[in-house]
């Protein structure tokens, strides 16, 4: 439902009435086609926002190309028929009589039984700022301009220009970090807005790969917050690639007269003011909560952070104050992709988790068309050549295509289409097969990457086998890269038909393999996110186990204190334990690991090692939630004076008011041990925000207690930034040590020392702790064996790597096997219960299922010419092929159809040339081969 | 629970967090309403040029 909004939501959870306004579109999304007609006539230019403003669009528009639906619309605000009355150009110009002036807003009641919150964030308008002149000076823009103009589809196609009259290409460009964050003195956004020092250093690393390296990036911080998932290493490597970090809040901007740069001054590290002339500056705006997004929360009665987001408890990450409604993405604080990915997974399992009774039941049945057997037929094959409006027809001279492809041997039927992925070019091609009683089909049009599914379909509406296609791309590989020489187009587009018409000449109807997937969970780690996991599978209604190598649940939340809300996190746990062990659809196994897995999704077999007794398990899916713990350091006499501690151990002491902790009147606590060392490049996530509460802690209990904190950067991201505040006012001492100078810790006549240089006042410090606190690095649990068992991935640190580091976190590349918590990577406990919730929910998908087909395209082996030599089975990354062990051909390979992904390299290795792919036989290949001289 | 209950879920906003739960949910066996205030949805993702760490296309 676009151009809608939510008015009100009434009733409770498990049935709401929500009210939903629909805004009229004034282009009737089932007549356009999106050809794009109207929008050349439109004589309305208005500021194109997809473009951040940089360019313009008309009244009438898509946001881009690739929008979802690509359905045009009118701007109601702008267009001058709305608004005067006049014009009516788009109304004359529409070939499918699409426009309807008179559309109205429409108000829709809806039954639902959840509701999600996911409505993003506005990136923070820096006009308000005289500082940094934004309105005034052309080359200084946000970061979300600079993004638009590095990208191909921006308003100067990707060619890093400034903004001046001039548009010479910058050779220096200086970053801004925190405009919008972290700063209540010119607007009230104290949090970090966490995403911003990442992008500003992708931005600079791209920008000097656009303009071939000689262009100079200088990113002005005032910490650098690389916190998530391999972002150190990148910042690493962008110190490498010549990108410039100066730590510093730069304070005034003049314009350079004469020209069109401008001189930025500012403090550096020593005190000193420095000036420098750039050409551009870029100012990194922070994530704020939109106007519109507190109204909503208000209407609908959920409380919000003092930033504005939604309010939510550590341990029920994704819930709001009312039941029934939960919350994803950046409403709950300013996030990254993946974090995004994750909330949204974990709320899509919270949102299910008190509807599972009524699963299913407000599903329609896909009407399905019986297949027609086709064997022993001669080829009757269909050519469709689209326009794909003036994509493809604006180069190509389609219909002299589909003209040629009726001299094609076999080939029965032609047609040319304006967009024959529109629904009404379908439902006649449906019709076309049909009549023209054709079974094999070849669309020449754009790319089968997105639309070879579409059309697919259509073949198995026309009662055809979904394989019986071959889709021929004239667009991206023709009219797109030929368009200066359309008659050379046109002559390739034959070419690329002739071959795909003789390859699906000679394809057969293909069988998927179907499988049932066991309806059990295994969930390997009894931890928090584990237990997340299994309170979600269960609730949805799934058995689920959980292996748990101790004797107990709660795994290292079990050692910590309390959270930065205040919540203990023992009781917390306590609970959830209390919670997972009532629940008869959860099995507990302690004292159990895992000797061996067999299978694949849907039907894995674990060979369990429980108390020392042999039990097995069947499983059709697992997570991993295998945890991590923290590193044992040998730095700053750890192990050699009792009074130094780590983290966790500071927490125990605390969580006891041992005589250590009561008694003392000066703690130190000392960041990065172990994180981000050439040794461990990663950044461990949890450890300032831990160390900052427990030192506000400490000052809670004893307020004239000195507590200092030295640290290389303070990563106290989002809404933990307040934190920080709270710590500095209340009189807890930062002191910033560099890698190269780390604070010295000795014992001086039975009292602890600590030597640091203190950059402000540029001189040693000397610190006597009477209890110093070690931030140890998190690192991931070993678990070598089960990576082996599952084939999964895991990086230099020995986390997991999960299916895609953006869109799939919670996910491996193998089918059926799910990631969650610190075997991820380190991550707080809001986090990490968000993550199990996301793995079972990504899970749930799979077994809502119950059974899967896999791909027709596969290979076979033929076992007559197979010679037994073990090629397919070493060369496989997916483990398909195996030696049959049984039956008139045991001895000889046979390949899994349900593990085998279609990748071809057995095909290729085979010596005996046994192997067939099942859709690019060896003979399709050739048939294309020598269609290419015919 | 006094009514009864509802095998739907609504989700408010098309950026990629909002798709993703859509997803989640409707491939659960949920029937699924996606509102989106824009006419395509798509959100602040559809926007970047590329993303960190491996520099993919964001579209």
């Amino acid at each position: 439902m676009t151009l809608s909004e939510v008015t009100s939501i009434s009733g409770e959870a498990g049935n709401f009435e929500v009210e939903v306004l629909k805004k009229p579109r004034y282009v009737d999304m089932n007549k356009c086609i999106a050809c794009g007609a109207c929008v050349e006539k439109c004589p309305k230019k208005v500021d194109n926002d997809y473009n951040a403003g940089l360019n313009k669009r008309k009244a009438i528009y898509v946001e881009y190309d690739q929008a979802v639906p690509l359905k045009f619309a009118i701007d109601a605000e702008n267009c001058i028929k709305l608004t005067k009355g006049k014009c009516g150009l788009c109304e004359k110009t529409c070939p499918t009589g699409a426009i309807n002036y008179d559309d109205k807003p429409e108000t829709v009641k809806l039954n639902v039984g959840s509701v999600v919150l996911a409505p993003g964030f506005k990136a923070f308008d820096p006009s308000v700022f005289d500082t940094y002149q934004y309105t005034k000076f052309p080359n200084v823009v946000t970061a979300l301009e600079f993004e638009r103009l590095l990208s191909a589809s921006g308003p100067t196609l990707g060619h890093l220009v400034k903004q001046s009259k001039d548009h010479e290409e910058p050779k220096k460009v200086a970053f801004f970090q925190c405009i919008g964050s972290r700063d209540i003195n010119r607007c009230d956004n104290g949090y970090c807005s966490s995403v911003c020092c990442m992008y500003a250093i992708k931005e600079a690393v791209i920008a000097k790969e656009h303009s071939g390296g000689d262009l100079d990036c200088a990113i002005f911080y005032m910490d650098m917050r690389t916190h998530g998932k391999d972002f150190e290493r990148y910042y690493e490597k962008a110190k490498d690639d010549g990108v410039r970090f100066v730590r510093s809040r730069v304070h005034t901007i003049n314009p350079v007269p004469e020209t069109n740069d401008l001189e930025v001054r500012y403090v550096d590290d020593q005190g000193k003011i420095q000036t420098e002339v750039f050409n551009m500056i870029v100012l990194s705006v922070g994530l704020e909560i939109d106007g519109s997004t507190i109204e909503l929360a208000k209407t609908l009665n959920i409380e919000l952070t003092p930033g504005n987001f939604a309010q939510t408890g550590t341990f029920t990450p994704v819930q709001t104050s009312r039941k029934g409604i939960v919350a994803s993405g950046a409403f709950l604080g300013p996030r990254d992709i993946p974090q995004s990915m994750v909330d949204a997974s974990a709320a899509a399992g919270v949102a299910g988790e008190g509807l599972a009774p009524v699963r299913g039941t407000m599903l329609k049945e896909v009407q399905t068309t019986p297949e027609r057997d086709v064997f022993g037929e001669a080829p009757r094959i269909g050519v469709f050549v689209c326009h794909c409006g003036i994509n493809i027809g604006g180069v190509v001279d389609v219909p002299s295509v589909a003209e040629y492809a009726k001299t094609l041997p076999f080939v029965e039927y032609t047609a040319d289409n304006m967009f024959s992925c529109s629904q009404d070019t379908q439902d006649k091609m449906t019709q076309i097969i049909k009549e023209q009683n054709l079974n094999r089909i070849v669309v020449a049009a754009c790319t089968p990457k997105t639309h070879e599914p579409l059309f697919q379909e259509t073949l198995m509406a026309a009662g055809l086998n979904k394989y019986m296609f071959e889709m021929v791309n004239i667009r991206n590989q023709d009219s797109w890269v030929h368009k200066e020489s359309p008659e050379k187009a046109t002559e390739k587009a034959m070419d690329l038909v002739r071959m795909g018409v003789a390859k699906v000449a000679l394809q057969n109807p293909l069988a998927e393999a179907q499988l049932q997937v066991g309806q059990t969970a295994m969930i390997v780690g009894g931890g928090l996110s584990g237990m997340a996991a299994a309170e979600t599978l269960a609730l949805q209604g799934y058995e689920t186990h959980i292996i748990e190598k101790s004797d107990r649940l709660g795994g290292n939340a079990l050692k910590l204190y309390k959270t930065p809300k205040g919540e203990v996190i023992g009781d917390k746990v306590a609970e959830l334990v209390e919670s997972i062990n009532s629940n008869d659809k959860i099995k507990v196994h302690l004292n159990t690991t895992i000797e061996n897995v067999d299978g694949f999704v849907g039907n894995f077999k674990a060979r369990l090692k429980e108390n020392g007794e042999e039990a097995f398990l069947d499983h059709g899916i697992a997570v991993m939630a295998t945890g991590g713990k923290a590193y044992t350091p040998d730095e700053y006499m750890y192990g050699n004076d009792p009074r130094v501690l780590t983290t966790l151990e500071m927490d125990e002491k605390m969580k006891s008011d041992d005589s250590l902790v009561k008694d003392a009147d000066c703690a130190v606590f000392i960041q990065c041990v172990g994180s981000r060392e050439p040794e461990r490049p990663y950044c461990s996530r949890v450890c300032c925000t831990h160390s900052v509460d427990n030192a506000l802690e400490l000052k809670r209990r004893k307020p004239d207690m000195n507590v200092f904190i030295l640290y290389r950067d303070i990563r106290t991201y989002g809404e933990k930034e307040y934190l920080y505040k709270e710590a500095r006012d209340a009189g807890v001492i930062f002191v910033r040590y560099d890698l190269e100078n780390k604070p010295k810790v000795s014992v001086d006549n039975g009292n602890l020392k600590i030597v640091v240089k203190d950059h402000v006042l540029n001189r040693d410090l000397e610190i006597e702790p009477d209890v110093i606190s070690l931030a140890t690095a998190i690192v991931p649990n070993t678990v070598n064996d089960l990576a082996q068992f599952y084939k999964l991935p895991m990086n230099d640190d020995g986390f997991f790597i999960e299916a895609h580091a953006k869109l799939g976190p919670s996910e491996f590349a193998t089918d059926g096997v799910f990631l969650a918590g610190i075997a991820h990577y380190p991550k707080p406990i809001e986090e990490a219960i968000a993550q199990g919730k996301a793995a079972a929910s990504r899970a749930i998908t799979l077994l809502a299922r119950k059974e899967i087909f896999t791909s027709g395209q596969v290979a076979k082996v033929d076992p007559v010419l197979c010679s037994s030599c073990g090629i397919c089975v070493n060369v496989c990354p997916y483990s398909a092929p195996s030696f049959k062990t049984e039956g008139p051909f045991a001895g000889k390979a046979e390949i899994n159809p349900v593990l085998c992904k279609g990748c071809g390299l057995c095909v290729a290795s085979c010596r005996s040339g046994a192997i067939h792919h099942n859709g690019f036989d060896n003979d399709q290949i050739f048939s294309q081969i020598f269609a290419v001289n015919a | 629970m006094s009514k009864e209950l509802v095998g739907s879920a609504m989700v408010v906003g098309g950026g990629i967090t909002g798709m993703q739960t859509a997803l989640d949910l409707a491939d659960a066996g949920y029937y699924v309403y996606l509102v989106e205030k824009k006419p395509s949805i798509g959100g602040v993702m559809a926007q970047l040029d590329k993303t960190f760490p491996t520099n993919d296309c964001a579209m």
